[in-house]
């Protein structure tokens, strides 16, 4: 499978990206300049990758939602093909109405930086097509804090688009095992269509053995297998 | 022609941002500060249209990107003609 990886000026987590898809989960990629304006036909999966796209100038993924690039991946998206937005990537996607709802300052105003449970909310290809219930993934942001109204979170849950949700060790979603505030411990959710996941959560900071955690690797993977079955 | 555009949190959306300043004032013994929010301010100069056309184009831009209608609210004032 082939992933296009996008990269913003600002992005720093396009090159970790990069080495996980490839070195990790044995994929091939690309990446994506965000001034292109069309994706190549051969790429069969986006990754909006995280980092601080535009200086997070004027509020985080405003400014990105209007690089050319963009309009191709809402392309690439309304085609039903895989897009995954990892931290600053979802910030993008919620900007870009991609993904309902949006990402605002942590409710602690600190920069949190540390490995966190999550709870598998939805199991299903292509993102989390495999068994494990509770995954450590680190994470890292100041503007992580999930906000929808009312109306929106019904529509979530009655739509079944909440992906994880913050838990502790063994699994229990609680408000102290929320770190950032969100709404329903909210951690990553898709779109209703199910092709397109953002997460706050890193898996490519934990897809190999020599950083002592390979939870993140079980998504990069999901998404590969999803080709193989089609083809398959 | 120069519009200001303000754009603040809603109502319901809470503002730790808002929030911090609130307590640091208070610290600072201003002690009647009952609620802070934090904003946005933008000065936007415009040139070669009507004051309808340039209140038309604020509505626009506020709504596409100065602000985010799910948590913001806007509200702009052209303050030179």
């Amino acid at each position: 499978m082939k992933f296009g990886v996008v990269v913003f000026p600002g992005s720093n987590c396009d090159t970790d990206c990069f080495h996980a898809l490839t070195e990790c989960a044995g994929q091939q990629a690309v990446y994506l300049w965000h001034k292109e304006g069309s994706i190549a036909d051969d790429v069969d999966a986006v990754v909006l990758p995280g980092g601080f796209s535009y200086g997070d100038y004027l509020r985080v993924g405003a400014i990105a939602r209007f690089s050319p690039i963009m309009q191709a991946v809402a392309e690439f998206a309304r085609q039903g093909k895989p897009v995954i937005g990892i931290c600053n990537g979802f910030q993008v996607l919620c900007e870009a109405h991609l993904l309902p709802g949006v990402l605002i300052r942590n409710r602690s105003l600190k920069f949190i930086c540390k490995d966190v449970y999550l709870k598998v909310a939805r199991y299903a290809a292509p993102f989390t097509d495999f068994e494990q219930s509770v995954l450590k993934v680190p994470i890292a942001h100041g503007e992580g804090n999930y906000f929808i109204d009312p109306d929106g979170l019904k529509r979530l849950q009655d739509k079944d688009q909440i992906a994880f949700r913050y838990c502790d060790a063994q699994g229990n979603v609680t408000e102290a095992a929320n770190p950032n505030g969100s709404v329903n411990s909210i951690a990553g959710i898709v779109n209703e269509a199910g092709n397109v996941l953002g997460m706050m959560p890193h898996p490519e900071r934990c897809a190999e053995d020599a950083l002592g955690n390979r939870d993140g690797l079980k998504i990069l993977i999901s998404i590969a297998r999803t080709k193989l079955a089609a083809i398959l | 022609m120069k519009a200001n555009v303000i754009v603040t949190l809603k109502k319901e959306v809470s503002d730790p941002q808002g929030f911090a300043v609130q307590q640091a004032l208070g610290s600072m013994e201003y002690k009647g500060v009952q609620n802070v929010r934090v904003g946005k301010f933008f000065e936007v100069k415009l040139d070669g249209m009507t004051r309808e056309q340039a209140e038309a184009q604020l509505h626009e831009m506020a709504e596409k990107i100065l602000s985010n209608p799910v948590v913001e609210d806007y509200r702009f004032e052209i303050v030179e003609a």
